[in-house]
């Protein structure tokens, strides 16, 4: 019914812009653990077909709410979280977590193609190599991921969440785990990549925000709140030890650290 | 190059042996030689033979239904909330009371043929096999499924493409330890009531006070366990070569 939102494999061009881009908006979302109140009245609005980071202190709920938005965790109501034109986002978002979450048994291009196998659709066999080609793994399309490095398996996992061909993509600090030099390479990659998609990506590293947010949020307190949107200038993705985001970064460090001891005082870390 | 190592043991074995018999000049009904042994062995090969082929039957047809069975219980245990509550307890029994304790009522239920045999093997191997997939099932790493939710998966191709696959190193640890019991289910159900297998022979040997054809059939036995012990463990190894090993010994 939705159907002209869904990105048919074969008309994307890779790099190109995604038309129409689709926003999120999360309206008085409430989730609790037990007597542990994540969020209580938290809303957001994710603008559409940008890259929105998401820092805060650790434990403050940024994995959670990342979740709660690809339907990983129950919200009291299912009309919380929707796309900006009112539907349920699931069939439009993909989620990439920290750790790669590669199938082991399973080569790379056929973890690169595990959700069409779990959908029972047809696969683009063609599609997959260019994506291989895309992130520089053709050479490595058989391989099984236990043979490939941190920074490989991130790529595969890249690869796979652009197969899925979702104008949303969720991002759970999925650069985290791997060192500087593959880290600064897989930001670039996935910045070209998912250019002109709407991505909502949660990092506790300030500089990766400012490396590739068009809009950074903080999320603090407990139960957590967004504060308001710093918006980086400049195009993506940036060279963050410039000097005009050195005051941002400062800017950011700041309220990061004022955050951090209000949830020590939350008691949550 | 790898069976080089168990063949000097063996051999060493074989020689202490042999020196024991010769130093303490023990009765042969007591301790036949290693040479006793092996010419009994070469005399009877085909009657040997005969007899275990009946306990080969036994231990894979037991190897199958118990597997078969273990499978069938796990899946229902894992997807039935009810069946659990049902199962689990059947299967605590079923290893609380001895197969020794269970073969004579077998054999008076359902004779001195194969089937009392192959149940006792099936009982045997049920556990292990139960009890390890069942685990298997339950531990799949919480973020495949994860993954496999937010991608739009039902619950059976969840299972179908990540749970059972997930599940083969815990299922293959279970098999295995079925492959190495699975001869005692058929030994003692011969042993109890029958009139062929190798158990049946060696008890016939020693009513006959033949030590060295009970030492044969001993060792037939022995070769035919350690045989499907390794077969399975072969066809087991490949099938989940992606896992990857750690050799504890090994420091860095």
């Amino acid at each position: 019914m939705h159907d002209k939102y869904l990105i048919k494999n074969k008309s994307i061009k890779l790099n190109s812009n995604l038309k129409p881009s689709i926003g999120l908006k999360v309206t008085n979302a409430n989730l609790a653990y037990k007597n542990n109140v994540v969020f209580n009245n938290l809303s957001a609005d994710i603008v559409g077909g940008q890259w929105t980071c998401i820092l805060g202190p650790s434990g403050v709920g940024k994995s959670t709410l990342l979740r709660m938005i690809a339907g990983l965790e129950q919200t009291d109501n299912s009309k919380t979280i929707t796309t900006s034109d009112g539907f349920n986002p699931t069939k439009f978002i993909s989620w990439m977590s920290q750790q790669d979450l590669l199938l082991p048994w399973l080569s790379v291009s056929q973890n690169i193609s595990l959700g069409n196998k779990l959908r029972k659709e047809p696969i683009d066999y063609t599609y997959i190599n260019s994506l291989l080609v895309e992130v520089g793994l053709d050479q490595r399309s058989e391989s099984l991921p236990g043979t490939l490095s941190g920074g490989q398996r991130q790529r595969v996992a890249l690869a796979r969440t652009l197969m899925e061909g979702r104008p949303v993509v969720l991002m759970d600090e999925p650069f985290s785990a791997i060192d500087a030099i593959t880290r600064s390479r897989l930001q670039e990659l996935a910045s070209s990549l998912l250019q002109g998609r709407t991505v909502l990506h949660v990092t506790h590293d300030p500089l990766e925000a400012l490396r590739l947010g068009h809009n950074i949020h903080i999320l603090t307190g407990r139960p957590a709140h967004l504060g308001h949107v710093i918006h980086p200038p400049g195009k993506t993705p940036r060279d963050p030890t410039k000097p005009e985001l050195r005051n941002l970064h400062l800017e950011i460090l700041d309220q990061l650290s004022y955050a951090s001891e209000e949830s020590s005082r939350a008691g949550i870390q | 190059m790898k069976f080089i190592r168990p063949i000097i043991v063996f051999i060493g074995i074989l020689i202490l042996w042999q020196l024991i018999v010769t130093l303490t000049d023990v009765a042969p009904f007591i301790l036949p030689s290693p040479i006793e042994v092996l010419t009994t062995a070469t005399e009877r090969v085909n009657i040997l033979i005969w007899h275990a082929k009946i306990t080969i039957i036994e231990i894979l047809l037991g190897l199958i239904f118990g597997t078969a069975f273990g499978v069938m219980s796990a899946l229902v245990m894992s997807y039935y909330r009810p069946a659990r509550s049902w199962l689990l307890p059947v299967l605590v029994v079923t290893q609380a009371i001895p197969v020794f304790a269970l073969a004579p009522i077998l054999v008076l239920w359902l004779g001195y043929g194969l089937l009392p045999k192959v149940v006792m093997a099936t009982l045997i191997i049920y556990f292990p096999v139960t009890a390890a997939f069942y685990d298997g099932l339950r531990r799949t790493e919480t973020g495949w499924l994860d993954l496999a939710q937010t991608m739009g998966a039902t619950k059976y191709t969840i299972l179908r493409r990540i749970r059972l696959p997930a599940a083969m190193p815990a299922f293959a640890s279970g098999l295995r330890v079925a492959a190495a019991v699975a001869p005692i289910g058929a030994v003692v159900g011969e042993w109890v009531g029958s009139s062929a297998g190798l158990g049946y022979y060696m008890l016939l040997m020693n009513g006959q006070v033949q030590t060295d054809a009970m030492f044969a059939a001993l060792f037939v036995l022995a070769l035919v366990a350690t045989t499907i012990y390794f077969i399975i463990d072969a066809l087991l190894s490949r099938a989940i070569s992606w896992q990857s090993e750690s050799d504890p010994s090994h420091t860095t």
